[in-house]
């Protein structure tokens, strides 16, 4: 490398030969791995850069046969449309509840959890329980709307089979918006608490267990030693979580979203997220132009978000931080 | 050491709780397969129920009656798996070792051209129309594939492994006069394993339970994976007249047809076999869970 004081000594033109010549030189001895590199290169710029450049259709009036860089600009109607209808206040203030909902549930269930599972000292049984929890994991959500729908149905529901033979008249869950904000958390919790027992449980087995015995000579009890000793130990675990899903507020679970409500019209207020939006303005009624835009609208956000989570993070632990 | 009381207090309560939620976790997928083979009749007068009165496989012979659309999913979700997966743990591979060669001036510019793409992103639109409008990948069975394949945190994670790897194993082979990609072939992707298998088995489960972008780009039936074929027919009543009229049923007599018991029986086919492989494999997700939480 040229250090400032040299570079400034030679003139701009020696520089540029230089610096060519360094980066010819470079390229001849980096042959092998720039070759190497190619196939992840050409892959992220055709699937993920590409349709970055194509953020542009957010302010343009999309047809086909002109294609993406061929339509007509139309400035930023998509986006008054988009905000006008309504729909831009609903589907972000839904996308961020359910998500905030999901990361106070979901963090809470796990490090409980997490915390029992590693005070239980029956090995058979720690692993029974564990495999049950991680199985919903498995499963794609396809099958958790299979189940969903075969407990939630209201002709022949699960739940409704035991309401009604207990003398409760019926629910019709898939008419009622207000019930499913509990459902959809418990669905995100049920199918994540494994994943998420499985990391804290590290996180826990890494603690001093000279700290505990220490703590047992003195007199603390079980309780003491978890809420003195075990979750002060987790808290930056925690806080790097919460801060990483944090970064992820403004995108919603399209599958989970997708598959549970699927098209049911009754539901869209209480449960509408941004990429359910999008989808169906795209593929359903063919808005590209609108749909574009609130795609946009969210990626600015989802990038701002994590800028700042990133930096909390880097604040808080510089080693966690993602770059 | 003796369990004092409130060791002995809080173990039950372990217990109690573990016991309920490892229960909350299991009986969906038990009350899945029970209504599968309940008998039609009974789901509709009184429903699904852990506890039928009646049992019935009519829900299955109706679904196998027919087993090539049920086979050829399962054969399109295994060769997009399997062909997904091996590609993708070459490419996630070959390119963190490349990354973390501390020899290569320009790794960390190639690094932040990966990681920029978790940072933002085009959304669904663009990248959409630039599948179907300019790789033509409409029906194509490389839409299935290429989605899934590379991500930017699979290469952070291979790399971190990667670079637990001493250096001086790649001094010494190159003095051996070994080229680069020998030392990646060689003696990188042997040493790295471990590494390859569990995230080999993420990348997997992640092909096996996509349905997203079968939806999004194949309208041939002959295309359809098993998990996007499980949600058409569990969704339309179109589709599961289909079954009815192949499997030799009439059109309009729909009493004939146990929808509801088949819409279970269905769920159990295309879930059971991977969930066989389960305890096999859910160890391999553990540790890798955790590597990953460490390395991270």
């Amino acid at each position: 490398m040229l250090n400032g004081s040299t570079q400034k000594l030679t003139s701009n033109s020696q520089v540029a030969e230089i610096k060519s010549g360094k980066f010819m030189k470079e390229l001849k001895k980096n042959k092998v791995l720039l070759i190497m590199l190619m196939p992840a290169v050409i892959y992220f710029f055709l699937f993920c850069y590409i349709p970055m450049g194509g953020v542009i259709l957010a302010f343009k009036n999309y047809n086909y046969s002109a294609g993406i860089f061929g339509s007509p600009f139309v400035g930023i109607s998509n986006f008054k449309y988009f905000f006008l209808s309504g729909k831009a206040f609903e589907v972000t203030k839904n996308t961020v509840l359910y998500n905030v909902a999901f990361i106070i549930v979901n963090t809470t269930l796990q490090v409980g959890m997490a915390i029992l599972i590693s005070e239980v000292s029956k090995k058979t049984f720690k692993k029974f329980a564990q495999s049950a929890m991680f199985l919903p994991y498995f499963i794609s959500w396809v099958v958790v709307s299979v189940i969903a729908y075969n407990l939630l149905n209201a002709g022949n529901g699960a739940i409704n089979s035991i309401l009604s033979s207990i003398g409760i008249s019926k629910i019709n869950f898939y008419d009622k918006p207000g019930a499913w904000p509990f459902i959809l958390v418990f669905a995100s919790a049920w199918k994540s608490i494994g994943y998420g027992t499985v990391i804290y449980l590290a996180a826990i087995t890494g603690i001093d267990t000279e700290i505990y015995e220490a703590a047992k000579i003195d007199g603390a009890n079980i309780f003491q030693r978890i809420f003195k000793i075990t979750i002060p130990c987790l808290k930056p675990t925690v806080v790097i979580l919460t801060l990483l899903a944090i970064g992820g507020i403004f995108r919603g679970d399209f599958q989970m979203f997708y598959q549970l409500i699927g098209n049911d019209g009754v539901l869209y207020h209480a449960t509408d997220v941004i990429d359910t939006f999008t989808f169906r303005s795209l593929i359903q009624s063919g808005e590209v132009g609108m749909s574009a835009a609130a795609g946009l609208y969210q990626s600015v956000f989802c990038f701002i978000t994590i800028m700042v989570t990133n930096y909390l993070v880097k604040r808080y632990d510089s080693e966690q931080s993602l770059f | 050491m003796k369990k004092t009381l409130d060791e002995k207090v809080f173990g039950l309560i372990c217990y109690i709780v573990m016991t309920i939620v490892a229960l909350l976790c299991l009986v969906p997928f038990l009350l899945v397969v029970i209504s599968s083979l309940t008998d039609e009749q009974e789901i509709i007068k009184r429903g699904f129920s852990l506890f039928p009165h009646k049992l019935s496989l009519a829900a299955y012979k109706f679904a196998l009656k027919d087993p090539l659309i049920i086979i050829r999913a399962y054969g399109v979700t295994i060769s997009v798996t399997v062909l997904g997966t091996l590609v993708a743990l070459l490419a996630v591979s070959m390119t963190s070792y490349v990354l973390q060669r501390k020899d290569f001036a320009w790794r960390n510019k190639f690094s932040f051209y990966i990681y920029f793409t978790t940072l933002f992103n085009g959304g669904l639109v663009p990248y959409y129309i630039f599948m179907i409008r300019y790789l033509h990948m409409k029906n194509n069975l490389l839409a299935l594939i290429l989605p899934l394949m590379l991500n930017a945190f699979n290469i952070i994670l291979m790399r971190s492994y990667l670079s637990s790897i001493p250096t001086a194993l790649i001094e010494a082979a190159r003095i051996d006069g070994a080229g680069d990609f020998q030392i990646y072939w060689k003696i990188i992707l042997p040493l790295a394993k471990p590494a390859l298998a569990t995230i080999g088995l993420f990348i997997a489960l992640g092909y096996w339970n996509d349905w997203y972008s079968c939806m999004l780009f194949i309208d041939n039936d002959k295309l359809f994976t098993l998990q996007y074929y499980l949600y058409r027919m569990v969704n339309g009543a179109e589709a599961m007249r289909t079954i009815s009229t192949t499997a030799g049923g009439k059109i309009g007599s729909q009493t004939a047809l146990p929808s509801e018991a088949l819409k279970m029986a269905l769920t159990v086919i295309v879930t059971g076999p991977i969930l066989l492989l389960y305890p096999f494999v859910q160890r391999y997700f553990v540790s890798g869970l955790t590597v990953g939480a460490v390395k991270q």
